[in-house]
């Protein structure tokens, strides 16, 4: 007699714990070949400001981490990713079918995370500087995290794409509230377990599942989401602009017309971490 | 057993000695009619229209200015558009001769530009001849240098510029502020149509003279002027691929609201409502040099102002007390003499403006000081003024008055410096004043604030990145950080 497996019930990453909608909704996912896979919770509003109340209150501390420190945790989280890269395969390969390029997609995402967890303590000595102003005065200009980022991830590659977005604004010291694929939201209920068990403090990243158009309003107009970066198409960038001018908020768009090719290696680095940052100039005269 | 206070000694010579004027008398060369800078010639406006430009000194016109409608404002991106094929190819070390050119002629005509500037915006001459002409060519000279060295500014990547930029700058700092957004823009390699704001467009159609004499390609730089009509054509238009603005945070936001969809690229420079915070271990005489300077350079019209001053409870009185004996002394009056400290305001709009402000602040129970001085009959003028017992919650402790007018608040321990500092939308600069390193490092960082002096203020370089966090915009002006918000990186 065959045994019954048990099934997994999707849960969100919030806060370091895992929850459901609190608007107790969910929509259906089903795998590629049409078969029912799980309910997966249909985030709401709601859950965005929860979700950017618990970046709050991790942001800070986490801001305040030693480079060194940072880079360690995210160097973790590659660890546990890679215990599980099958299982994230097969999770990528239930609504996209093709297991190999899923398992390149997972490889792909391993080595960005190494990649990012190496800048933690780099890119602040190649984007600040010294600054050789012409009066008796110590110029100095330093980067700061902006505080709290929004992501609309895109469609697909669900787990690569997510994590692109991801990785810059933590390495950089923010805290994120990412809204996952819409479409293929599994690998980042995976995610947010791998995050669980890596050395990173819960609420830093908060990954929700759910419609887009449900929640899009919210992240463009909370005040407390200091930038918005979306992979988006055109009316989305419209309302998600015209809505982040209300607080002046530095917004970051991918066209979701155009191809992008996430696996490039110019979709990391140096310049994604710049778009997470503030620079801040200090002035000290110089004298006895 | 407390010290022995003795009282603070002061010299009072009352009336017994006036200033003589010492107005400037250089010839600032003003047209009695200017026009539109487009294609490397000046050409009368297709609105045929043209607005009266007064100076706020004594409010008598100096010049008319015209004003460019929407077949102007096509001309000035069309010839942007053309010169950018050629002018974005140019090698970097040849556009770099052009700016240094430019930087050199500005120089050779300081003290003209200065006379103009003083007549047309009402700063004090003082401000204009030593701070803004200087700084401004000193921003040319500097993004010089930076043209041919690119690939410095991204290593690892490629830059490239962006296209044609459009550009709006404010009344405060006319000529300065035109040098921060076209010298970086050009030295990247791109075009710009640029507007200064209506009650200062003078010296930027001066500039434009200075231009034809560096032998700049026709369509590199577009001067055109008008009101918030001609401002939108700027925004709007689609060949611009970025904008760039400095101004209120209304307007601002209008512009983020409007590029929305548009794909063009955006910084903004906007409002502030800076802290300045002196701790009882400052030295308490440089401090109040520093919150003189902070609040009434260039008559506290500057975004940056430390318009809220936040003092340590135990020196509030004493701190109190020094700035109305130095207020005191202070000159008010014709922004033409070299001993005016504190010239006119802009233009009557802005003292309705400062008026009304001050009179919500007594309104709502804070205490007013304002020195005996004598304004000039004609022109607009307004007081140095102090506000004392002002809460977090009054509204001259709360929105940019863009004035003379200083609101003091005090606090007791750091934590609550740095609560108050930040209890703001804005985050353009502050300023912080104690003896002991550790704290000011420690300020500095938890300050949300895009610019910090630190025992000193309103300080400017064009190597040094200004820019605000928060509503106060996005993006640097001057320095490495600023020449990257001009290009692409590849």
């Amino acid at each position: 007699m065959n045994r019954l497996p048990i099934t997994k019930t999707p849960k969100c990453y919030v806060g370091g714990a895992f929850i459901r909608s609190e608007s107790g909704r969910t929509y259906t996912l089903h795998g590629a070949d049409g078969k029912f896979h799980s309910n997966i919770p249909a985030c709401t509003r709601k859950d965005v400001r929860n979700a950017v109340e618990a970046a709050a209150k991790a942001g800070a501390a986490w801001a305040q981490r030693n480079a060194y420190n940072r880079g360690q945790i995210l160097y973790r989280i590659a660890e546990m990713l890679e215990a599980r890269k099958d299982e994230l395969a097969s999770a990528i390969a239930l609504t996209d079918t093709d297991l190999k390029q899923a398992k390149r997609e997972v490889e792909i995402t391993l080595d960005r995370i190494i990649h990012y967890a190496g800048w933690t303590d780099k890119f602040q000595a190649l984007l600040g500087s010294v600054n050789p102003v012409s009066s008796a005065h110590f110029n100095f200009t330093v980067t700061e995290p902006m505080g709290i980022i929004g992501i609309l991830a895109p469609e697909q590659p669900s787990l690569l794409g997510l994590l692109s977005m991801i990785l810059p604004a933590i390495s950089a010291g923010n805290s994120v509230v990412a809204l996952a694929s819409e479409s293929r939201p599994y690998p980042s209920i995976l995610l947010g377990e791998i995050l669980a068990t890596s050395d990173l403090p819960g609420g830093v990243v908060n990954l929700l599942t759910g419609s887009r158009k449900d929640m899009l309003e919210t992240f463009a107009s909370h005040a407390q989401i200091r930038a918005v970066t979306a992979v988006a198409n055109l009316h989305e960038r419209t309302a998600i602009q015209s809505a982040a001018a209300e607080c002046v908020k530095r917004v970051q768009f991918f066209s979701e017309e155009k191809p992008i090719d996430w696996e490039s290696a110019n979709q990391q680095g140096l310049y994604a971490i710049r778009s997470c940052l503030e620079f801040k100039t200090t002035w000290h005269p110089v004298g006895v | 057993m407390p010290a022995k206070r003795t009282p603070v000694r002061e010299l009072l010579f009352g009336n017994l000695w006036e200033y003589d004027p010492a107005p400037e008398t250089a010839d600032p060369n003003i047209q009695s009619r200017y026009q539109l800078f487009i294609n490397g010639s000046f050409r009368a406006p297709l609105t045929k229209k043209y607005f009266d430009s007064l100076s706020p000194r004594n409010a008598a016109k100096l010049s008319e200015i015209p004003i460019a409608g929407k077949s102007d404002v096509d001309l000035a991106y069309q010839a942007a558009e053309k010169a950018f094929s050629s002018w974005g190819k140019l090698p970097g070390k040849e556009r770099g001769k052009y700016l240094y050119r430019i930087a050199r002629l500005l120089q050779d005509r300081a003290r003209e530009f200065a006379v103009a500037e003083t007549l047309d915006g009402g700063k004090p001459i003082k401000e204009a001849r030593d701070f803004d002409v200087p700084m401004a060519a000193a921003h040319f000279f500097y993004h010089a240098g930076w043209a041919d060295k690119l690939e410095y500014v991204a290593p690892g990547r490629q830059v490239s510029p962006l296209g044609v930029i459009g550009q709006i700058i404010p009344w405060n700092f006319p000529l300065l502020m035109m040098a921060w957004k076209i010298a970086p823009a050009l030295a990247m390699g791109n075009t710009v149509v640029i507007k200064p704001a209506e009650t200062t467009s003078i010296t930027a159609l001066k500039f434009a003279q200075i231009l034809l004499d560096a032998e700049l390609p026709p369509g590199v730089v577009n001067i055109i002027t008008g009101a918030g009509e001609t401002g939108s054509l700027i925004v709007n238009h689609p060949t611009a691929a970025k904008i760039a603005f400095t101004g209120s945070t209304v307007v601002g936001k209008s512009i983020q609201r409007a590029l929305a969809g548009s794909g063009k690229r955006l910084t903004l420079e906007l409002g502030g409502k800076a802290a300045n915070i002196i701790f009882e271990d400052a030295p308490i005489d440089q401090a109040v040099e520093g919150i003189i300077n902070g609040i009434f350079f260039n008559q506290g019209h500057i975004c940056c102002a430390g318009s809220r001053l936040l003092v340590q409870e135990s020196i509030a009185k004493q701190v109190c007390q020094k700035l109305k004996q130095r207020l005191a002394t202070l000159r008010t009056g014709d922004p033409l003499d070299k001993n005016t400290d504190i010239g006119a305001i802009n233009s009557s709009e802005q003292l309705k403006r400062i008026e009304h402000l001050v009179q919500a602040g007594i309104d709502e129970g804070a205490t007013i000081y304002q020195p005996a001085c004598q304004l000039p009959k004609n022109g607009y003028y307004f007081p140095p003024t102090l506000f004392t017992d002002v809460s977090q919650s009054q509204r001259i402790a709360k929105e940019e008055i863009f004035g003379p007018v200083l609101s003091i608040l005090t606090f007791r321990t750091p934590e609550e410096a740095i609560e108050k500092a930040n209890n703001t939308p804005y985050g353009l600069s502050a300023g912080v004043w104690t003896d002991k390193g550790s704290r000011i490092l420690k300020m500095s960082t938890e300050l949300k604030a895009g610019v910090v002096w630190a025992n000193t203020y309103n300080k400017f370089d064009p190597a040094s990145p200004f820019g605000g966090y928060k509503e106060s915009g996005f993006g640097r002006e001057g320095g490495m950080q600023g020449l990257l918000d001009y290009a692409t990186i590849d």
